[in-house]
Formats: C-alpha cells, structure tokens, sequence
C-alpha cells in the first residue's frame, strides 16, 4: 500500500492559554491527492496547514510526511512548499532568481538550475516575463510565479494557503482550472486551503471540512455534497433544506406537519429527534392533478415566492413544517411555473437526501 | 480635495501664501548665511564685494581644522557603531518575543524625549564617577576626550537608528522570511538575501539620522568633553557666544552645505532603492518613519 | 531536532529557543543602554540627594532633599514659568503656521507634495546650530532687518538678546517637527470622509472644523509634543539669542554645571525637568499614539 503523502494524528494547537486554534485533528492525506481544507475564517485550516510546513509547531500531535515525522523540524528541512496567500514573492529579485531561490538553497549545480527555471516559467507560461520584477506584474502572473517558485523544487508536498483569494472571478475560475490539470500533469500531492466551497467542490479529490478547530468530516466531493454528517457541513456547502423530524421506522420519519416521508433511517432509534437535510435541487413541485412518480415522497405546499435567476428558479413553499423550503427547478420550456399562493405538491426521490444527528 | 466653491478657492489661495511665506521664512537665514560668508568686508552687515576669503581662513585655522576633524572622526565611529546596535535592536524588538522585551521598547525610548540638558548632566556625572571608581581600582586617570564623546553619540543614536529601523522592517511582509524558509534558506540565509536587502533603505535612513544628530550635538558633547577634545559645533558655539564673525559664517556655510549635501544624497539613494523595485520609499515614507512608528 | 511527536513541553522549549535567539541579538544594545544611560540616569538621582562641599566637589553622604527644596524657590519658579511659557508660546505659533502648510501640501497631487516635503525636509536636516546662528546674523543691530527698517528712516531695532529673538530662533529651529507629524497625520487621513460631510450639507468650514480637524489631532499631538518638549529645555538657541537678563531652564541647569559647580542643584533640577516632559510623553501615549 502507498505510503500516505501526509499523516496528522492527534494534532492540537493552543496559543498562550486560552485559545485553541485546532483541536485534536486526526488526517491522512494520500499521494498524488488533491486535497481541499475547507471552512470558514478563523477554523483552524491556515494554523493546520501552517504547522504541516513548520512555520508553527504543534502543541501536541504528530505530522509524518511520507512516514517522516517532522516533530520539531524547522521549514526549511522539510520537503514541502508552500504557495502564501500574498504570494510573498521577494520584491527586490527578478521572475528568474525568485523561482530560482529555493534551488540556490539546496546548492543545486549553476547549470542545473538555469534549465529547471526555464522549464517550470515554460510551464506556467512566463517565460516572456523571467527578467521582470513582480511589482511588474498583474495579480494573475504573479500568483503563477508564486506556483512556480514553489514547484521547481520538486516537493513531495505541496501546500496552497488560499491562492486564488486575491483574484477576480474570471480569473479565479480560471486559475482553478489551471491548477487541478497542473496537479495532475505534475502528480504532486496538492494540500489546498479555501473558504469558497465551490472551488474545493470543483478541484478536489477528497475535502476535509472544518469548524472551530475540529475536522468535522473528510470525504470526496459528492460525499460531503451529497452525505452532510452534521448540520455544520450540510449548511456551509451549497444550499440545503434542513427540516426537523422524529424517526418513524426504519425507512421514515415523521416532519414536523406529521407527514411521514420515506428515507434510510437504518440502525436509528425509533422517536429519536434528528434533521432531515434536502438539497433544493432534489425537490420538485407537482400539479396537484399530476401522477407523481411511484416511491416518491409528496407533500402539500404552497408556494410563497418565486425568484428569476436566468437559469434556474428558487421557489420558497411553505408545508407546515415550521420553516420555508426551497425549491430549484431548471428554467426549461418542458418545466411549469408556479405563481405565488399556487397549491402544489412537493416531490423528491426518498434516495435524495440524508438524516443528520448533531 | 479641493472645493470647487468660492469659499473653497479663497481659503486655497490663502493657505498657498501662507506656504509661500514659510517656505522663504525657512530659507532666507540660511540663503543670507551664505551669501554673507562671501562677504570681503569683515564688518558683517556691510556688503562690499564678494571673496573667498575667509574660507581661506578658515583652513588656515588649526582650531577649526582639528575640530572639524574631531566631529567627522566622532561622528563616523557613533554611526558606524550605533547602527549596528541600533539595526540589532529593531530586528529583536520587531520579530521576536522576550522576556523584559516591553522594558527595552521603553528603555529604548528615552533617549529620544530626554532634553539634551539632562543627558549631557546624565553622562558628565557617569564620567565622572566612572573614571574616579577606576582610578580607585586601578590607578590609572581616564579623561574625557574624543572617547568619552563617541560613547555619548552612541548612546543616543543607538534610539534613533533603532526608530527608523523598526518603522521598516514594520512594513516588510513577514511572509517574505517565511517564504525564505520555506525555500530551505537557513536563518542566516534569509537574513542576509532577503531581510537585509529590503530593510536597506531603513537602515540607511538611521544611519543618516544618526550621522547628523552627531555632527549637531553641542550640549552633550560640551559636557563630556571637558577641556580635551573639541568638535566643530562646540568650538564654533564658543565663537559665537562672543560675537559674529566673518569667519563663523564661513564655518557655517561649509557645515550648512555640507548636511544638505548629505540630505540630497540620502533622498537620491532611496529613490534608487524605488527604482530598483524594492519597498516603495520617498520622502512620505521617510518622514512618516521619522514621526511615527 | 526530535523525530518524535510533539508534546507540550516540547513545544515550550521550542518557543524560549526562540526567545533566547532574540535576547541575544537585543542584548548589545540592552547592555549599552543599561550602562550609558540608565545608570547615569540612576546617578543623577543620586547626585540629587548629595551635598556640595565647600570646595564645590559633591560629597556623597550627609544626604538631603535640601537641592529639592530649592526647586520650589521663587527664583526657579520664575525660570521655570519663563521656560514653560516660552515653550507654550513656541508650541502654539508653530501650530497655528505648520497646520496650513501641512494642510496645503497634503492636498496637492502626489508629485507636487513628494517635492514641497523635500524643501521642508532640507533644511530641518541640515545643521541646527547654524540655523539658529544664522538669526544672531539677521538680528544684529547691523543685521538685514535693522538696516531695512533703518532704510525707512527709523531707529535701529535690536531684537537680538530679548525674550523675542528666543521666541522667534526657537519657532525656527523647530517648526518642522510640527510640520513633519501634521503632515503625516493629514495624509493618511480618509477624505471621502470630508466627501460624505459635504454630501450631508456641510460647507467648507463645517467640514473642516467638524471632520479634519478633529481627525488630524494625533498629528497636533505628536507635533506638538515634538516642539514643547525640546523647548522646554533649549540651551543652545536662548545661549545664542537670548540675553543675560532672561535666564531659561537649560541655561540655568548648564550653569550648575559649568560655572556654580553646584552638582546635586543642577541634579535635581535636570530631573524635575525631565519628570515633566515624562509626564507630557505619557500624556502623548494616552491619547491614543502608538509611538513617537
């Protein structure tokens, strides 16, 4: 079995005595993975990622790197690179020697490192610009040249603190692009840190989400898209219903306008309280009159209001169950809208969605 | 900023003449020095033709040659030294955290409010007591003189330097050094390629800075020189205190052009140091690190 | 380096690894100062408390507060109202002149301001002691502005050795530490927000007095802190300027020094003026200034 590119077991962090930035962190990242840290500001994703490159030090914990423990190893022993969020490029060297630095470092041959530089500016396409000085330079290129002065030295791991925050949207997007085919190409581990749950959903292989220090769950994309273990992750990712209910059996539970609905409840104590968690998109609204797909679960609604996104609708219907829900229906010809006040019954596949207990 | 209002117009106009006003209140003394220093005429007031004769004299003056000598001696010895120090300072004070950290920062500190009045009686006392202690230990008499001085520029360049310094290396993204670690540039690595070469233009700027207080100072090197060694502001204090001389003003056209030549100097190398892409400084910059921290 | 995990007490001995580190870079500087100025600092008190002997030489015993007293005589009550006075004086002319200045050229574009602050800046660096002599020149009984005035077919002003010359030679010499604070205060400041003030309906003036102003008080402030405190103590420009019959501060402390050989006197009075300039600093801090 491949050895894991990164193991953190019990990793805590304290500042002085009172704050506790990461709590007991227990991660395995795999090679050649591209793996997201994802969570809002202030939970803990910069201080982890920051003591995998040693610019902290645990309070306690390991961290292995290729089965390597780092222990008390300062940065610059460790085989990893780092891409800063400000991209911390020397403003008093050249393209050139910012990349080349890192090979100087390691008193890699003069020779040697002409040609490595050369190839990874080819490779992030600056090679135009490899006399130019970064204040020279657009926010875009110079984020390349931070990727590049990272890569040249061939680390086992790489670590990207929020790259992209800087950028505007098109570029960003575009960057993102850019960055997991790179990945790929390079077949480097890629440890990735962001806030913008898109742009783990779209680049990663496995994301780990965290909240207030603690990893709340790691999965890939869909599972955590599609399988939320906690009410945390199911609302920090893309839009989600959450709707409070009792356990009914092993394949339902009760909402809170007593209507049962069918969905796996397997190994769950009957009456136990629990939250039933439905992406927007999974919902459909039904004429009343309509054949409703055999299986599925309906409920009587009433549509409160309706907005115009260009390709998509978001409805908000209320079924008694205490709090509005929103559905996503496509802005297709073959569709039907519905009016504010319209009666309609809600439908989606007892398979869509998940039960969360937290 | 400006209004486009009448009112906005005639309170612009009033604030240019004043500018105008203060900027000829601050250069006409120092324009009439100059031009009477080439005044033949050794009644000052009186303008007769113009000569150089009283810098001749001047360099003819062994008193004013040997101080003059003294001050540039003192004064490169305390910059050399005080920017070391004070560059030392700045960097354990701005990175790193220590115990009695906090009572440095205001140690640090005194010496640039204290009234040169007080440091002067601060260091005559010290000397004093010092060399009497060790005469008592050792039997050897120290006096004051050239040495006792350039310990006294020292002690308060070392704030100085250390002000302007810190104001620097404030500025400089942290990030960088760690990104230097990052690339596997040991502390020593760092310092020297990427820490250094950026806070140049601080560490330029104090040495200015404590170049001139040096070249300035009068009080304090009074006291401390006792009747050994003089510098040229002490000496040329003397003078004046008995009168105005042509040859003063000689003397102080030469120190007068000389700091400002200093000044240009600085303020070119720090518009190199823009060019060059490094931290963008100018005289903003500069004047900010100055007043404030 | 350990090739184990980490643990709480690893981590702490990392942390005063690096601590250490930076004791030993500050520690030149730290030794210095502990030596060539706290301690003679500390000596000063001392020497406060001593007595003068006949002879004039200090004697270290037979302590007493007898120097302290004499602080609180009328004669340095009215050197010190004098010297407070002045520096107040001082203060505020430089503050009423340098805040228009510093007001005109932080509203000029960026290249215009960037060559008025170099023609403040040349002559506040250039040498202080010429500066200052260079008023003994004008205000000499034969000097420019007496002639001129003469040239009107009036008498010969002699301004030189009054209270005036010290004023004038003192705002001089120290009004671009005024200018240098009120300038940095103004151009860092936010002026969308006078652009909001407008928007609201306020006139030039209220914008200014209700705004700006009050926006750029840590400049007047730091500015002037700046001026008072040097002030306070000015030797070189009252030697130079002054006459014999307005005695300030500085000169009076020299004096112990240099011609009365009174040591602890001139001890205790270095002291009292450095506490009050301590005071004024602390007062500069609590305002809200991060440093100087």
């Amino acid at each position: 079995m491949a050895e894991a590119a990164v193991e953190l077991v019990g990793v805590t962090k304290r500042f002085g005595d009172d704050v506790l930035a990461v709590d007991g962190i227990d991660l395995t990242v795999n090679d050649g993975e591209f793996f997201s840290l994802l969570g809002p500001s202030g939970c803990g994703k910069t201080t982890t990622l920051r003591m995998i490159a040693g610019f902290e030090f645990p309070t306690e914990g390991s961290i292995r790197i290729h089965g390597s423990e780092m222990g008390l190893s300062p940065p610059n022993e460790r085989p990893v690179n780092t891409v800063f969020q400000s991209y911390a490029l020397f403003p008093h060297m050249t393209v050139s020697e910012n990349v080349a630095f890192g090979l100087l470092m390691k008193k890699v041959e003069k020779s040697d490192i002409e040609g490595r530089v050369a190839r990874v500016l080819d490779q992030v396409q600056l090679s135009r610009r490899a006399d130019a000085k970064p204040s020279q330079l657009s926010g875009g290129m110079q984020q390349r040249v931070a990727l590049a002065r990272a890569l040249v030295n061939e680390p086992e791991v790489l670590l990207l603190d929020e790259p992209l925050g800087a950028l505007d949207l098109k570029l960003r997007q575009a960057m993102q692009v850019e960055l997991k085919d790179l990945q790929g190409r390079v077949g480097i581990t890629f440890i990735y840190v962001t806030h913008d749950q898109e742009e783990a959903l779209t680049m990663s292989d496995r994301i780990g989400v965290m909240n207030n220090g603690s990893l709340l769950q790691i999965g890939r994309s869909e599972e955590i898209y599609e399988r939320p273990a906690s009410r945390f992750v199911a609302d920090f990712i893309g839009d989600i219903n959450l709707m409070d209910a009792t356990v009914a059996g092993a394949d339902r539970v009760r909402l809170g306008n007593g209507v049962e609905v069918g969905i796996d409840a397997v190994g769950m104590k009957s009456d136990a309280r629990v939250t039933l968690a439905l992406r927007p998109e999974r919902l459909s609204l039904y004429d009343l009159d309509e054949a409703i797909p055999d299986g599925y679960n309906q409920m009587r609604v009433r549509v409160t209001r309706r907005m115009y996104f260009g390709d998509v609708y978001f409805y908000d219907v209320d079924g008694g169950t205490g709090a509005h829900i929103e559905v996503k229906e496509e802005n297709r010809p073959s569709v039907e809208l519905y009016d504010v006040g319209e009666e309609a019954y809600l439908v989606w596949n007892p398979k869509a969605g998940n039960l969360v207990v937290d | 900023m400006n209004e486009g209002t009448a009112q906005g117009r005639l309170a612009d106009r009033i604030m240019a003449g004043n500018a105008w006003v203060v900027y000829v209140f601050l250069y006409a003394p120092i324009v009439l020095l100059i031009v009477f220093s080439f005044n033949e005429n050794s009644n000052v007031a009186i303008w007769t033709e113009p000569s150089f004769k009283w810098y001749g004299e001047m360099v003819r003056n062994s008193n004013v040659m040997g101080a003059l000598r003294n001050s540039l001696i003192v004064a490169a010895v305390s910059t050399i030294v005080s920017t070391v120090i004070g560059t030392m300072l700045a960097i354990a004070l701005e990175r790193y955290r220590f115990r009695g950290r906090g009572a440095l920062d205001g140690l640090a500190y005194l010496p640039i409010i204290i009234p040169d009045v007080t440091m002067a009686v601060m260091l005559l006392i010290f000397f004093f007591q010092a060399f009497g202690i060790i005469n008592d230990l050792i039997g050897v008499q120290l006096k004051t003189g050239l040495g006792t001085i350039t310990l006294a520029h020292i002690a308060f360049s070392i704030s100085f330097v250390a002000v302007v310094v810190r104001a620097r290396i404030a500025q400089l993204d942290s990030s960088l050094e760690e990104a230097a670690a990052d690339l596997y540039a040991n502390r020593w690595q760092a310092f020297r390629r990427v820490t250094l070469p950026l806070i140049a233009p601080g560490v330029a700027g104090g040495a200015l800075l404590a170049l001139t207080v040096s070249l300035d100072d009068v009080v304090v090197t009074q006291f401390v020189s006792g009747s050994g060694a003089t510098t040229l502001p002490v000496y040329v204090f003397g003078l004046v205190r008995r009168g105005v001389t042509p040859l003063i003003n000689a003397v102080s056209t030469v120190m007068l052009v000389a700091s400002m030549f200093l000044v240009a100097v600085s303020l070119i190398f720090q518009r190199g140091a823009e060019v060059r892409g490094a931290i963008p400084t100018d005289a903003e910059s500069l004047l900010r690190e100055m007043t404030d921290g | 380096m350990t090739a184990g995990p980490v643990t709480p007490e690893l981590e702490k001995a990392a942390e005063r690894a690096a601590s250490k580190r930076g004791f030993w870079i500050s520690s030149p500087a730290f030794f210095y100062l502990i030596l060539f100025f706290a301690l003679p600092l500390v000596l000063v008190f001392v020497y406060s408390f001593a007595t003068r002997d006949t002879t004039g030489r200090t004697v270290l015993r037979d302590w007493n507060l007898s120097s302290y007293e004499r602080l609180f005589s009328s004669v340095v009550g009215e050197i010190f109202l004098r010297s407070i006075v002045l520096a107040i004086l001082t203060t505020l002319i430089c503050l009423a002149v340098s805040y228009p200045f510093a007001y005109y050229i932080a509203t000029r574009p960026a290249r215009v301001r960037n060559v008025l602050l170099i023609f403040v800046m040349i002559p506040f660096w250039s040498n202080f002691l010429v500066r200052t002599y260079a008023w003994r020149v004008i205000l000499g009984s034969d000097g420019p502005i007496s002639q001129i005035s003469q040239g009107f077919g009036g008498e010969p002003i002699r301004l030189l050795f009054t209270n005036t010359a010290v004023l004038i030679g003192l705002v001089y010499g120290f009004m671009p530490f005024m200018i240098l604070p009120l300038y940095a205060a103004l151009e860092r400041m936010d002026w969308t927000l006078v652009e909001a003030a407008r928007d609201l309906y306020a006139d030039g003036w209220s914008a200014f007095q209700k705004v700006t102003f009050p926006l750029s008080t840590p400049g007047v402030v730091a500015g002037s802190i700046l001026v008072f405190i040097p002030t306070l103590g000015a030797y070189v420009t009252p030697a130079i300027l002054g006459g014999a019959k307005t005695v300030l501060m500085g000169d009076y402390i020299v004096s112990q020094f240099l011609a009365a050989r009174n040591w602890p006197f001139g001890s205790a009075l270095s002291f009292a003026i450095m506490f009050v300039m301590l005071l004024a600093t602390v007062f500069y801090f609590r305002s809200g200034a991060k440093s100087l």
